[in-house]
């Protein structure tokens, strides 16, 4: 077990597929399989960090006071789109209490967002933009100096809309114009003209979903401290390592001087996943002025300046057989990058759930005068669904099947996209178990045919991430002299539950109750190499190295046991934290009796997230069945009832799991429903920036909520039999929700969010006259 | 300057304060009360509720010189000699926690609604809980663990 190799490892992550050399175990720990006997793993025990939360004591970023700190503010462009002439800071400057501003005239040119701008550039492109950053004793007064900065702007003309911004003529935000990469991104197999001229029914709709803000409830914030020039940050961040490279990049020091901690966070959603401008600027000004600096985010800056998910509008084609058989699918979409580099495509669902032998899409990610988007819970996969679950949907009226039978009649067995056999797959189950739970007999056969001014009417949609994690992910395990122990593992516990699933493996196997085991993540210092906390990869990433560092811990007590015993290593079992004698089990020691004879007193393990299986596609599946009422004189629709039926393998801990998907379904509805940021379409600005007018899921909206698990475990794709759920919970409920409004009214609605003015709209083109 | 004097958790305080300072402000920069959290400091997402007076309020929307003479309750006052609140136990019971930055400001809407009303229907739990902002649940462990709470509370008067 002790071996190891190194591999090119390549799995999807966020937006892509990313290739690292990874150490991993030369043979593998045998997988805890559907059969396996586990006494913690599984169980609904709970949250390893529910006291501190609910206690109020759990400490967050925002929480750190350093003696002697100072807090900074960021001054953002006003305009849409400028350029700077001049910036006057004296004014500012002579403020009691102002300590230092920086600004592109005194900080160094450090390249940002891919190389295509720097952390202050002069040339702003979004009313958001970065313009100076001050560093003051109290953040009011921070604040208040950022009124005194003068700054003279060249204002340039603007495009805040994709659509346009693709037009010739569009002002540009990049010399080389405002489609990233200058091209499309193509995907093709088979052939779908081929394939259109082949089917009996050839259906053609446009679909545009809005532009959603992760909103999480913490704002992004840094405390940073320099002892000489050593860094030390504390940073709500979904990758602890990915912030601390651009720390010692930015600032051009050694990475082992820089320590990057996270111990709590407020949410993070993808908008936390790279580091933030805010965290190099505050680095430089603790610097310049010799003290710690604490610098967070305000809501308004949070609904501008860090990320969203960007928007799009699809064209699909969609051509079938008579009876049902998909021959051909194009996809056409476009969509909002924002004014740096994102990837908007959203066509992944499409090339990769169902059964088609010619599909072609086409994807453009365009550059806007708005602020950058980057990946927010599943890019792409909420777009994408939505739009294609309501083709499918549409296809199978057209050829005079049930939705769930259409699917089910182009079931792919194996993943479409590589030909190659999947680790697991469950779809039928979750389609079978859905449809029960939800009564799926009691929607309207015909859409729109129920008669009142309530509508009711039900609607599905199928989900497809990727979710299976890879190497490289390490956990150390310290076992102490009183048999307690320590797992160190260096991703994140972002609010899903990871210091609580990480403990339970490393108790499941040394057979220990959980209040001897403490979980430490998040710290560059301390903790081993970990992904940052996105894409679904925690659970099945870190989990198996956990396991297998408490693997080795186990092996390792059985050879100390057996060197104090006189006895060989193979007579020597561990049974519930005891080493026994297999011969004579009379003859044990406890672990704690054992370490005393230990003289380093503390033993190490290191545990390694194992290799993928070659040949095999890993994916998450499931389907959700939203019940819903449209209440056709005001437009409002109503969501009652969610049944989310999924394949995640192995359930680590179900209380935890119900909350990741409720979470994710709450998400959903906000996107279906009322959220989306909204630009001014004269002066290109953010007119949604605060929370009453950018509106998000409250409990009164929450309807009722089954999850249902269709999995036990996938032991093909690593020890534990895991696979993620983060971006599965929230992937398909809009496209359900979309699918049984028109079930209920008979209209199909295909802009989102589904706002009453667009029912009403759709219902009657217009307010329904009294 | 100002001086307040305001009770908070049951202990007496007197500040010498900027009179621009909110109550927010007070509780965690000046007494290190860190447990109330800030989401928005515009009195939309409820992460700095406390019970003032025997009211919930939003501490970032309350000068602290208007809580001068009042009684404050915050999270850190919740739990007595060491043992948690029955809203905290339910919350911890039925995970109603996820990032947990929410969860002080549900905590404290919660506790305010049953001291006021011990029997509460589901509705007036969804009412005073619609104030409170969460990003991360699906609210329905936060339900749950109120209407616990609230069973347990009965049966122990
Ligand atoms: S911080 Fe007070 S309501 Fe948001
Ligand atoms: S638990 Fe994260 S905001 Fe409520």
């Amino acid at each position: 077990m002790a071996d190891k190799k190194v591999i090119k490892s390549r799995y999807f992550f966020e937006e892509d597929f990313e290739e690292q050399l990874a150490e991993v175990p030369a043979e593998k720990v045998a997988a805890w399989d559907k059969k396996a006997k586990l006494k913690i793993v599984g169980k609904g025990v709970d949250r390893y960090d529910a006291y501190d939360k609910v206690s109020g004591t759990a400490r967050y970023t925002f929480d750190i006071q350093l003696p002697h700190m100072a807090y900074a503010k960021t001054l953002r462009c006003p305009y849409a789109h400028a350029c700077i002439k001049s910036i006057d800071v004296s004014q500012a400057e002579k403020m009691p209490g102002v300590l230092a501003v920086l600004t592109a005239d005194n900080a160094p040119k450090i390249k940002w967002y891919r190389g295509t701008s720097y952390l202050f550039d002069r040339h702003l492109r979004y009313a958001g933009d970065e313009v100076a950053c001050v560093a003051a004793k109290s953040e009011r007064i921070a604040a208040q100096a950022l009124k005194k900065i003068k700054v003279e702007y060249e204002v340039l003309p603007f495009v805040a809309d994709a659509g346009k911004a693709m037009q010739p003529d569009a002002p540009k935000l990049y010399e080389n114009g405002n489609i990233a990469g200058g091209k499309p991104s193509v995907y093709e197999r088979g052939n779908a003209d081929e394939g259109f001229n082949r089917a009996d029914v050839v259906v053609e709709e446009t679909f545009d979903t809005q532009v959603v803000v992760h909103n999480p409830t913490e704002p992004h914030c840094s405390v940073v401290n320099w002892d000489g020039d050593k860094l030390t940050v504390w940073d709500s961040t979904q990758s602890v390592f990915g912030v601390r490279n651009a720390l010692a990049d930015s600032l051009d020091i050694p990475a082992n001087h820089v320590r990057v901690i996270k111990k709590y966070m407020g949410g993070g959603f993808g908008s936390k996943l790279a580091a933030g401008k805010y965290t190099i600027m505050a680095a430089l000004l603790a610097r310049t002025i010799g003290r710690p600096v604490k610098i967070s985010m305000d809501r308004e800056e949070m609904n501008l300046a860090v990320g969203n998910r960007p928007d799009s509008v699809q064209k699909l084609k969609f051509g079938a057989k008579k009876d049902g058989t998909l021959l051909a699918m194009s996809h056409y979409s476009y969509g909002a990058a924002g004014a740096y580099p994102s990837g908007a495509g959203c066509s992944w669902p499409l090339r990769s759930i169902y059964k088609c032998p010619n599909v072609r899409t086409e994807e453009y990610t365009v550059f806007i005068n708005a602020g950058p988007g980057r990946p927010f819970r599943a890019p792409g996969h909420v777009q994408g669904t939505f739009a294609l679950e309501a083709m499918i949907d549409t296809m199978a009226e057209k050829t005079g099947m049930d939705p769930l039978d259409f699917r089910l009649k182009n079931y792919s067995e194996i993943d479409p996209v590589s030909g190659q056999p999947y680790t697991t797959k469950r779809l039928r189950e979750a389609y079978e178990a859905g449809a029960k739970a939800i009564g799926w007999e009691n929607r309207n056969k015909k859409p729109g045919s129920d008669s009142g001014v309530i509508k009711r009417g039900l609607g599905m949609a199928s989900q497809i991430w990727w979710g299976g994690g890879g190497p490289p992910t390490y956990a150390n395990l310290k076992m102490n002299r009183d048999g307690s122990v320590e797992v160190l593992c260096g991703t994140q516990d972002i609010g899903t539950g990871t210091y609580t699933i990480l403990a339970q493996v490393a108790a499941e196997v040394l057979e220990l109750p959980m209040d001897k085991v403490s979980v430490i993540l998040g710290d560059t210092a301390v903790t081993p190499y970990a992904h940052g906390s996105g894409g679904s990869v925690t659970a099945p990433s870190t989990t198996p190295a956990v396991r297998h560092a408490a693997e080795l811990m186990k092996e390792k007590l059985i050879g100390y046991a057996a060197a104090q015993m006189n006895l060989p290593p193979e007579r020597i079992a561990y049974r519930s934290g005891e080493l026994v004698d297999r011969d004579n089990p009379a003859q044990k020691m406890s672990v704690s009796a054992l370490m005393r004879k230990v003289r380093e007193q503390v033993l190490v393990t290191t545990g390694m997230r194992e290799a993928n299986p070659e040949g095999y596609a890993v994916n998450t599946f499931g389907a959700q069945f939203a019940e819903v009422e449209v209440h056709t004189d005001t437009g409002k629709i109503v969501v009652k009832r969610i049944v989310a039926a999924h394949d995640i393998g192995r359930t680590l801990n179900r209380k935890l799991l119900e909350n990741q998907f409720e979470g994710g379904i709450m998400q959903g509805i906000g996107f279906a429903l009322m959220e989306e940021r909204v630009i001014d379409r004269n002066t290109g600005k953010v007119l949604t920036t605060n929370l009453e007018n950018y509106k998000m899921t409250l409990l009164p909206d929450m309807p009722e909520i089954e999850v249902i698990i269709v999995s036990d475990a996938d032991p093909l794709l690593n020890n534990t039999g895991v696979k993620g759920i983060g971006e599965p919970a929230h992937i398909p409920t809009a496209a359900a929700i979309a699918n049984a409004v028109y079930n209920a009214t008979g209209v199909r609605f295909k802009s989102l969010p589904l706002t009453p003015d667009k029912v009403l709209q759709g219902l009657y083109g217009g307010v329904k006259q009294g | 300057m100002i001086t307040v004097s305001l009770t908070i958790n049951k202990k007496e305080y007197t500040c010498e304060i900027d009179p621009q300072t909110t109550l927010l402000e007070l509780l965690r920069e000046h007494l290190g009360l860190t447990g109330t959290k800030r989401g928005c400091e515009i009195g939309e997402c409820g992460a700095c509720t406390v019970i003032m007076d025997g009211l919930t309020v939003n501490s970032c929307l309350v000068p602290a010189f208007q809580a001068d003479g009042s009684d404050i309750t915050t999270i850190e006052g919740i739990a007595s000699n060491g043992k948690l609140h029955p809203v905290q136990e339910a919350f911890l019971e039925y995970d109603a926690v996820h990032c947990g930055f929410c969860t002080p400001g549900m905590v404290l809407s919660a506790v305010n609604l049953l001291d006021n009303n011990p029997q509460p229907s589901q509705e007036d739990i969804r009412r005073a809980l619609a104030g409170n902002l969460c990003r991360c649940t699906g609210y329905q462990q936060i339900f749950d663990a109120v209407q616990a709470a609230s069973k347990k509370m009965k049966s122990k008067r």
